[in-house]
């Protein structure tokens, strides 16, 4: 008897300081550091509202705003400003809202910089269908892994003879390599069953080729997810048609980027897809793809749903799962009420309405404390 | 005219490896012959008559695989019933060889005819790399350098968006399709893409044609110019100088990831499309997906002196092959379409609406439009509203 008590007041202990380790670990990690680039146009108040959301949702998150703009570093080449990148060499975690680029200012496109400093060669999309915002397909749910680097927009084009232009598409086995074996850990790490690589090999049949002997390679080694292969035109064929067929998608640069969009299209547009970069060295950035929409910058009218889902894959991305959970509840929720909705979904509630609200479910579901 | 034949010299002396070294007669006679006579048919302006024997005409048929040859068969079928003064020339080829003979006797056989119909010809891609796609093969060695499809919704196939009614102009020959990779590096392998703007601005003008003679409104180019500026740079370009030619006609561009978002969203806002070749691929499969599916699309691929008709979005099917189950719908429509450009209008409307009529008694769907019925109900149904309409007195 007094065996067993002492038994139980030992594990009671045991458990009393495995928590307050793991408590003390938290504050110890405590917040974590993300930098922040709001962006132009809606950028700045869509990221405002994503501040205050993750502010009410408490969450252990401390951010470091900086601004990206194309500057001329030594040596003539156009880079991000230093303290960007240095930031982000340290946080390794980035939320980024949509950026400009000016047409003829002679430097490439902001977003074209952001990828060759990090070497962000994965694009990550899920497309879920959100409750609330009616499209003609429902039960959307499916991942889009698109090698971001190489393929057709390696912009290596010449003009071999007046009149006639050739493109290079590189495909290279490091990259596609790369590509798959993301993609498989990516579906082992969010439960996801199967992985389907999207290609052209019967018309291509080097390059797509090689990028297939790859995934099947790395297939190899993940044998609990399920591998199969399917031509780009069936792809967008079914997906029109049936979209609930597939899981997680892998494609070469250019398929991923009309397939992404496909998807995006699928579930409402760029307005509501979230987004992420996933670079070497461990560095992840994840934004928003819509435009600045310079026609209502300013005017408390942008939806900020973009942004938060790419904020609450983040967090998912940072292992911060109840978190994320409750926003993205919060969020759809918000949606499928219908009474607190921005212009685009279909409402006319200020982006600061949409925002408070949001903010409101957050702290109820935390019960109030 | 002047002008076309000084596109078509050009674009002979620059692609010297194109089939066409073989040279025909009748494509130099046809160019002057065809002139005299009213062609209302847009793909007639250079296309020499059809070969007609007595009274019929000999079309090369070529099975392919999967699919391919029972509804072939059926089309047959179909033809022998209605009378149709078809007679089919039969060339197979088989995927599973490594040489070329098998598709030089196919193109010969089409060079002698003029029309084909065709299913899918597989392409095995554990060959060595050298052997090219078959289908690839013949669209280039015959110069078909326009695929045009059509696609609209029809009433008797419940699909999520309705009233779309766009026509697909994809070119046909270059682009992506090249099929000239190498590895440079052990690792690194790179595929050329090729734009001309020869052929670019063949299709536009092509796409413009058509527009105009089937009174539509509005063309939109689909292009990826904001990535690679030179390539689809240069098609935008073509397309542009074309459109100025044609005042009556709205030219809008779009990048072809924001294409393919609104054509999931908003298909309804779209007219006629002119791209090339890869995106071609990917738009021509989505709006076949958005009316209802690969069985209920035809597809023609025109060019200068031949064209061969075939399903839109040419599948194989291996794995409803021989299982009585697959849609017989796109064959036989493209089998229509087949008939009008050899000028026999009477067939191709009685067959083509004893189907569409089919399609809209909703219990005789096959399994890919969600229904029960097999392809055979689906003929002998057609056959019965044939032999309803009366038998047709072939003309002589």
């Amino acid at each position: 008897m007094a065996g067993s008590l002492w038994r139980s007041t030992l594990s009671q202990v045991v458990g009393w300081v495995r928590r307050s380790s793991i408590q003390s670990s938290v504050s110890r990690r405590g917040m974590q550091t993300v930098t922040l680039i709001p962006g132009d146009g809606i950028g700045p108040e869509i990221s405002a509202a994503v501040i205050k959301i993750f502010e009410a949702a408490k969450v252990p998150v401390k951010w470091e705003e900086r601004n990206v703009t194309a500057i001329k570093g030594p040596g003539g080449r156009w880079m991000i400003p230093p303290d960007a990148k240095e930031s982000m060499d340290r946080s390794k975690i980035g939320l980024k809202g949509p950026l400009k680029t000016p047409i003829a200012a002679g430097h490439p496109s902001m977003n074209l910089l952001l990828r060759k400093t990090f070497d962000l060669y994965a694009n990550v999309r899920p497309c879920i269908s959100i409750e609330g915002y009616k499209t003609p397909y429902t039960d959307v749910d499916l991942v889009t892994i698109r090698e971001n680097t190489e393929g057709e927009y390696s912009g290596i084009e010449h003009v071999i003879v007046d009149g006639v232009v050739q493109s290079i598409k590189l495909i290279t086995e490091k990259a596609s390599k790369r590509i798959a074996e993301y993609a498989f850990e990516y579906a082992r790490n969010n439960q996801r069953n199967s992985v389907t690589a999207v290609h052209k090999a019967n018309i291509m049949r080097m390059s797509d080729g090689l990028f297939l002997r790859k995934c099947r390679e790395v297939a190899e080694n993940f044998k609990d997810i399920k591998f199969t292969e399917m031509y780009l035109d069936t792809v967008c064929l079914n997906m029109v048609q049936d979209p609930t067929q597939f899981d997680v998608l892998v494609m070469p640069n250019l398929y991923g980027d009309i397939l992404s969009d496909l998807c995006a299209g699928l579930i409402g547009g760029l307005g509501v897809t979230p987004s992420g970069n996933i670079g070497a060295n461990g560095v992840a950035i994840f934004e928003s793809v819509h435009g600045t929409a310079p026609d209502i910058a300013g005017l408390d009218l942008a939806n900020p749903t973009a942004l938060l889902l790419s904020a609450v894959m983040m967090l998912r991305h940072m292992g911060l799962h109840p978190h994320a959970d409750k926003i993205q509840t919060a969020c759809f929720d918000t949606i499928r009420d219908k009474k607190f909705l921005t212009k685009d979904l279909g409402g006319n509630a200020k982006c600061s309405e949409f925002t408070s609200e949001i903010c409101r479910r957050v702290q109820d579901l935390d019960g109030g404390h | 005219m002047a002008s076309h034949s000084a596109v078509l010299s050009m674009s002979r002396l620059l692609s010297p490896f194109r089939g066409g070294l073989l040279g025909n007669p009748t494509k130099v006679f046809g160019t002057t012959l065809t002139s005299h006579r009213n062609k209302t048919l847009l793909t007639g302006d250079n296309i020499p008559p059809p070969a007609k024997y007595g009274g019929r005409h000999t079309v090369t048929l070529i099975p392919g695989d999967g699919i391919g040859p029972e509804l072939l068969n059926h089309v047959r079928e179909v033809f022998r019933f209605s009378c149709v003064p078809v007679d089919f020339e039969v060339v197979h080829v088989n995927s599973a060889l490594e040489t070329d003979s098998d598709m030089d006797n196919a193109i010969t056989a089409i060079r002698r005819n003029g029309v084909a119909l065709k299913g899918n010809i597989e392409t095995k891609h554990t060959l060595p790399p050298s052997v090219k796609s078959r289908n690839n093969v013949l669209r280039t060695s015959l110069d078909l350098y326009a695929n045009v499809m059509h696609c609209q919704s029809l009433p008797g196939v419940q699909t999520r968006h309705k009233n779309i009614d766009i026509i697909i102009i994809r070119e046909n020959t270059e682009g992506e399709y090249s099929s000239l990779e190498h590895e440079s590096v052990s690792g690194v392998v790179e595929c050329l893409k090729i734009i001309t703007r020869n052929n670019s601005l063949r299709i536009a003008d092509y796409a413009f044609r058509l527009a105009r003679e089937k009174g539509r409104r509005r063309v939109t180019a689909v292009h990826k110019a904001n990535i690679m500026k030179l390539g689809d740079g240069l098609f935008l370009q073509c397309c542009r100088e074309v459109a100025s030619g044609y005042p009556e006609i709205t030219f809008d561009s779009m990048i072809v990831d924001n294409t393919t978002m609104q054509l999931v969203s908003k298909p309804q806002q779209f007219d006629v499309m002119v791209m090339p070749n890869l995106y071609g691929n990917v738009v021509s499969n989505v709006c076949a997906g958005l009316v209802g599916g690969p069985g209920l699309v035809p597809g023609a691929n025109y060019g200068q002196a031949y064209a061969v008709f075939e399903t839109a979005t040419r599948n194989t099917g291996k794995s409803i092959a021989d299982k009585n189950i697959a849609n017989p719908t796109a064959m036989l429509l493209a089998s229509c379409m087949m008939l009008d450009h050899l000028q026999l209008y009477d067939y191709a409307s009685l067959i083509r609406n004893a189907v569409l009529t089919t399609m809209n008694e909703t219990r005789l769907h096959t399994a890919d439009l969600g229904g029960q019925g097999t392809t055979s109900e689906v003929v002998q149904s057609i056959m019965r509203i044939i032999q309803s309409k009366g038998q047709l007195i072939s003309e002589f």
